[in-house]
Parts: structure tokens; C-alpha cells; sequence
């Protein structure tokens, strides 16, 4: 583990090239948390991911146990685990899918008995071909070894587990459409309230949803401890986390850092982390959480990576991928880029979402094509203000998901603060940086 | 049954025996459609909602949501070059115009030989190996024009047969544990043995 001495809870595994078979798995503890599990009752089980203090790492940050413990009242008949990684930048859970399926099949039994449900889907991406392939594998494997299916290692405890292929779709990663999705219908987002699937979920029936890299960490938390896990990281952000590093650095890749302990320099700059900017260029910006989150700028670079100190800074962690920009970037164009994917994904149920975002795309097309017009800079934040009055952060919400209000951050961002690129596009009509 | 041919007949009811809810396996079936051949015509929409239990309109309307499932026809490789953010600071948009150059025709279409078609993908999660470039929903990581032309050249002489399944293939995994027999099959095969004897 870089920078602090922190365990490796997701990337332990990593090294080995065969680290997805069974036979890896098992020599490397594989299944032995959930035969500890198996010998706790479910309250038990409950109680120490509870107080694990783990967030969701799916990229609302929601605490994983305050989710199951809202069933309470109506038993949970459904545990569905969204492996539909399409957040723009995001790339770790593509990794632990390919890389270690087990440990997320484990997680998922492991949870499964905590929620006392007898069947679960673990939804993975359409186009990780790979990924389908070895969690298949995976399920078959588990299910020979006794890991998965009827009285599972003697203990009474059965699950069945089904692998759901995606098809193609960023709006089924919001819960409500992966569940519709999961019912073969379009990906339509479910108009709330009710705001959890934890009230309606899957079938109409109450339902938990929870991110992969969550359940990948679930195996480590019940072999050492609730405890143990809360007391990495600092404040609400514990344990460790994943971070997909991309853009204009030395070693882009997936990093699993303490939470809080690092900092967006460290992520960055440290040698076994990014490596720094390429060419030992100069930053311009970074996008700290997806292309849903605003943008930060040479001066949020100490900032630690938590939750709260992010939010608390006027961005969020989101899904865990910091993009990268230097000196050389065009604004304009990586804002135009992020505002043409969700033109492409809204799913179309509401307005603000559908028509604001291809009219935003076509005037960012117009300034970095230029044919911009110096009206166009008021404009592009009105309609901005349309989609999500105020544009502020946290986005005001408009629309039945937040992928319409995720639109405006990126471009309130490149334009705020690189306002002078967008008059120069205007002026001399077009991109000055070719 | 009359589209899915014998062996896909078997496959498709250990879908729908897989969900509680029927339906649940119309996106699956859709794939599997796709893997027998290339595309989802208009008949395998129809014997997907027999199967499902829904119309054929139902189908195709939840079908063309998805950017995976095609009710026209491509090619035997469906390129797919990523444009987004990360890729897109690292040169996918020079990337996806030669792809156009090479391949000879715009983003959308199919060579007139039906080997190759070109999309411009969103992200697709591979982003520390930039531009992104799967084929047939495999990661190429042909990075460089010259790597990708290579990777052209090698499917053109039918290279890749292993690696990249022609089109519609996602996974060739078959699932073997925790099937239970679909009792709509019990009901079919009972009542066959009924009429025989």
C-alpha cells in the first residue's frame, strides 16, 4: 500500500495473473470469511459491517449498512449487485470483475446471508465480455465447491446467484433503472418517492443494490473485524478505496489508497501513484469524480481524499476516477465531450434533461468549431440554470434521476474558470489549441 | 418455436428458468438472438416474446434502448473506438478519424465486404489504456493507428478466432450450477410423453 501502511483489501490479489480462478482464490483464503460468516447469525454479520462505517462505493456514497438495516421492517427478498460501471473515467470495477470474482461472489453470499435472501443478481456491464465470462465461471466454480446453491458449506443457508449480462446503457448504473433493466424492460429511472429500492425494489419487492467494489470489501471486514475497518481512513470516509487515475499522467491506473490519508497531490504526483504530469507540464484542472462532478483546480490539490472533506470543497468522490488535465488541455473541449455523452445517455423521460442537454452540446460543438458567439457564454449557464436552478453544489435536483443535473457541473466549471479560453474560441473562431 | 435453432432452443428456456419473472430474460435472449445470428431480426423479437411472455413490440422497444442489441444488421466485428474524456485527452478523436479512413466508411456504417462496422463508443472502463478500442466488446488496446491497422489486417485474414468470437458471442461461459428444471419443460415433456404413449 503507497503512501500509508494500510492493508490491501482490494488489490491484495492483483500480482497474480490467474488471481480470478478458483484455485487462486482458495489458496489465498479464498471463502474462509464466509465460513466464518456461516458460524455468526445474520444480526451478527449485520452488526460488524455495520460498523465497518463503509460508504457505498458505487458513487452516491451511501453507508452500506444503514441500506440494509432500513429492511427491517419488510423482509428483503432481493439482493441485486450493480456491476455497471459507465461513469465516464471510471474504470475499477471492470478490474475486480476481470480480476477477482471470486471475492465479489463472496461478498455477495456473504451479504446474502446477513439480508437472509435466497437469491441475488450480480448485473455486470453488456460490454465486459471478459469480465461476463469469468464471473461465470466464477459462479459455476463457487457452486461446484459448495460456496453457492442449497445448504451452502452444510449450514442450512441457501442462495442461488444469477450473472446478468447488461446491453449497453450508462443510465442503468442509477439503481432504480438497473433494476427495470433487470426486469427486461427499457432503463427508465423509477419516479420517487419511494426513494429506496430498499421500499420497492425489484419485483415491487423490497430490494438491496449495492456497488461491487462495496461487497469486494465485504469478505475483509467480516474475517478482521467491523472495527478493524473503521479504523482506516479518518471521520466518516474508512477503510480503503479504489481510484481509477487517468488523463495527462505518467501512470494512469488503478489505485486502492487509504481513505483521507492521501491527498490529490499524493494520487497525482507520488512516484507510486501517478508519477506526475506528463512532460512535466503544468496542471490546469482535474475532475475529482466522475464527469458528474465539478472540477477542481491547482489549488484543491492537499485536499484528502474523503468524502466529506471533498463535498465539503464543492465537488464530491463520486466514483472514484480523477481525470488529469494540463496545461495544454482545451476547456471547451473536454466540457463539449462530457456534455455529448449525456446527450447521448439521457434516457429521455424529462425534459430538462433531454432537450438541455443537446442544446448545450451543440453551442460547446459551435465555440470549439467556431461559430460561437459571445452570447453564447450567458446562455450556455441559463440553460444550465434550467436544468438545475441555482447550479450550484450539491445540483439542485429537477429531474426523476441526477443525470440531468449532472450536466451542469462540468460546464459551469470549464467556463467559470477558463472563461478567457472560451473568448479566445469566439474571437478568433475556433480552438486555438488545434 | 421456429427461430432459435436446437441448440439455442435449450439455452433460451434456461434463461427464462433462471428468473422469477419471464421478462427478466428478454435483454439475456436478445444476446443470445445476437449470437446466432450477428443482429435481432424481426422473428427472433417475435420467438423472444413467446418465450417472455410480452409482444413483439415490447421487445423491439425495450430492444433499440440498448446501444448492444442491433435490429439491423452489422458486421461480423463491430469496432468500437471511445471518445470520452480520458481517451480523449490522449487522441481518440485522431484515432476514431482514422478508423473512418481505414475501415472507409463514416461512424455508424458497415464495409460493403459485412466484416467490419465503426462506432464511437462512451467510456467503456478501460481508460489507463487510452484511446479505448474494443472489438466485438473485447479490449484491443490498439492504442496507435498502426496497431489498429495491424489488428484490421489480422480479422480480415480470419485472425483472432479464439480471442474475438464473431459478433453477438458475449459469453461462452456456460452456466452449469444451481439450474433447476423449468416447470413449463416438465409440463411440455410429460404431456409429449402422454401423446406418445
Amino acid at each position: 500500500m503507497p503512501l500509508t501502511d494500510a492493508p490491501r483489501i482490494m488489490t491484495a490479489r492483483l500480482g497474480d495473473p490467474d488471481s480470478y480462478t478458483i484455485e487462486r482464490y482458495l489458496e489465498t483464503g479464498g471463502y474462509q470469511a464466509l465460513r466464518k460468516a456461516l458460524t455468526m447469525t445474520p444480526a451478527e454479520v449485520a452488526a460488524e459491517v455495520d460498523a465497518a462505517s463503509l460508504l457505498g462505493r458505487g458513487g452516491a456514497g451511501f453507508p452500506a449498512g444503514r441500506k440494509w438495516s432500513m429492511l427491517k421492517k419488510d423482509p428483503v427478498t432481493s439482493l441485486v449487485v450493480n456491476g455497471d460501471e459507465s461513469e465516464p473515467a471510471t474504470f475499477k470495477d471492470h478490474l475486480l470483475i476481470e480480476r477477482i470474482p471470486h471475492q465479489i461472489l463472496e461478498g455477495v453470499i456473504i451479504s446474502a446471508y446477513a439480508l437472509q435472501v435466497t437469491r441475488a443478481f450480480v448485473y455486470v456491464r453488456g460490454e465486459f465480455a471478459l469480465g461476463l465470462e469469468r464471473m461465470e465461471q466464477a459462479l459455476n466454480d463457487a457452486y461446484h465447491h459448495g460456496a453457492v446453491g442449497a445448504d451452502i458449506f452444510s449450514s442450512g443457508f441457501s442462495l442461488d446467484i444469477v450473472v446478468h449480462p447488461g446491453a449497453g446503457a450508462y443510465i442503468c448504473g442509477d439503481e432504480t433503472a438497473l433494476l427495470e433493466s433487470l426486469e427486461g424492460k427499457r432503463g427508465f429511472p423509477r419516479i420517487k418517492p419511494p426513494y429506496y429500492p430498499a421500499v420497492i425494489g425489484l419485483y415491487h419487492q423490497p430490494t438491496v443494490v449495492n456497488n461491487v467494489e462495496t461487497m469486494a470489501n465485504i469478505p475483509w471486514i467480516v474475517a478482521n473485524g467491523g472495527a478493524a475497518f473503521a479504523a482506516l481512513g479518518a471521520g466518516r470516509s474508512c477503510g480503503t478505496r479504489m481510484f481509477a487515475l487517468s488523463g495527462h499522467v505518467n501512470r494512469p491506473g488503478p489505485y486502492e489508497v487509504e481513505m483521507v490519508k492521501v491527498s490529490f497531490r499524493d494520487l497525482i504526483y507520488a512516484e507510486e501513484l501517478g508519477g506526475g504530469i506528463r512532460a512535466d507540464r503544468e496542471l490546469k484542472a482535474f475532475i475529482p469524480g466522475g464527469a458528474s462532478s465539478p472540477w477542481f483546480g491547482p489549488e484543491h490539490l492537499d485536499l484528502p481524499l474523503g468524502q466529506d472533506e471533498v463535498g465539503q470543497a464543492g465537488s464530491m468522490l463520486g466514483s472514484g476516477s480523477v481525470v488529469v488535465m494540463d496545461s495544454s488541455t482545451c476547456p471547451v473541449r473536454a466540457a463539449w465531450r462530457i456534455t455529448k455523452f449525456f446527450f447521448r445517455e439521457s434516457c429521455g423521460q424529462c425534459t430538462p434533461c433531454r432537450e438541455g442537454s443537446g442544446w448545450l452540446e451543440r453551442i460547446l460543438y459551435r465555440i470549439e468549431n467556431g461559430g460561437g458567439r459571445e452570447q453564447d457564454l450567458d446562455l450556455l449557464l441559463d440553460i444550465c440554470d434550467n436544468i438545475s436552478p441555482g447550479v450550484h453544489w450539491p445540483p439542485e435536483q429537477t429531474t426523476i434521476c441526477p443525470l440531468g443535473p449532472s450536466i451542469p457541473p462540468s460546464i459551469a466549471s470549464s467556463l467559470l474558470r477558463f472563461r478567457d479560453d472560451y473568448l479566445v474560441h469566439i474571437k478568433d473562431g475556433g480552438c486555438p489549441h488545434g | 418455436m421456429s427461430y432459435f435453432n436446437a441448440t439455442m432452443t435449450g439455452r433460451a428456456r434456461q434463461l427464462v428458468s433462471l428468473y422469477p419473472e419471464p421478462r427478466s430474460a428478454l435483454v439475456p435472449l436478445c444476446h443470445l438472438a445476437q449470437e446466432q445470428d450477428g443482429w435481432l431480426t424481426p422473428e427472433a423479437m417475435e420467438e423472444i416474446a413467446e418465450l417472455v411472455g410480452v409482444t413483439p413490440a415490447e421487445v423491439r422497444g425495450t430492444a433499440t434502448f440498448y446501444d448492444m442489441l442491433h435490429t439491423e444488421p452489422v458486421g461480423r466485428y463491430v469496432v468500437a473506438v471511445c471518445t470520452n474524456i480520458a481517451c480523449l485527452l490522449d487522441g481518440a478523436i485522431e484515432l476514431l478519424a482514422h478508423a473512418q479512413e481505414r475501415l472507409g466508411v463514416p461512424v455508424g456504417a458497415t464495409t460493403p465486404d459485412g466484416l467490419f462496422t465503426l462506432e464511437e463508443a462512451e467510456c467503456l472502463a478501460d481508460c489507463d489504456h487510452p484511446p479505448c478500442v474494443q472489438v466485438n466488446h473485447r479490449f484491443v488496446r490498439t492504442t496507435t493507428a498502426a496497431a489498429f491497422d495491424r489488428l484490421v489486417e489480422e480479422l480480415s485474414a480470419g485472425g483472432h478466432a479464439e480471442d474475438i468470437p464473431a459478433h453477438g458471442t458475449l459469453v461462452r461461459v456456460r452456466r452449469s450450477g444451481g439450474l433447476r428444471v423449468d416447470a413449463g419443460q416438465i409440463a411440455r415433456e410429460r404431456a409429449a410423453q402422454e401423446g406418445s404413449g
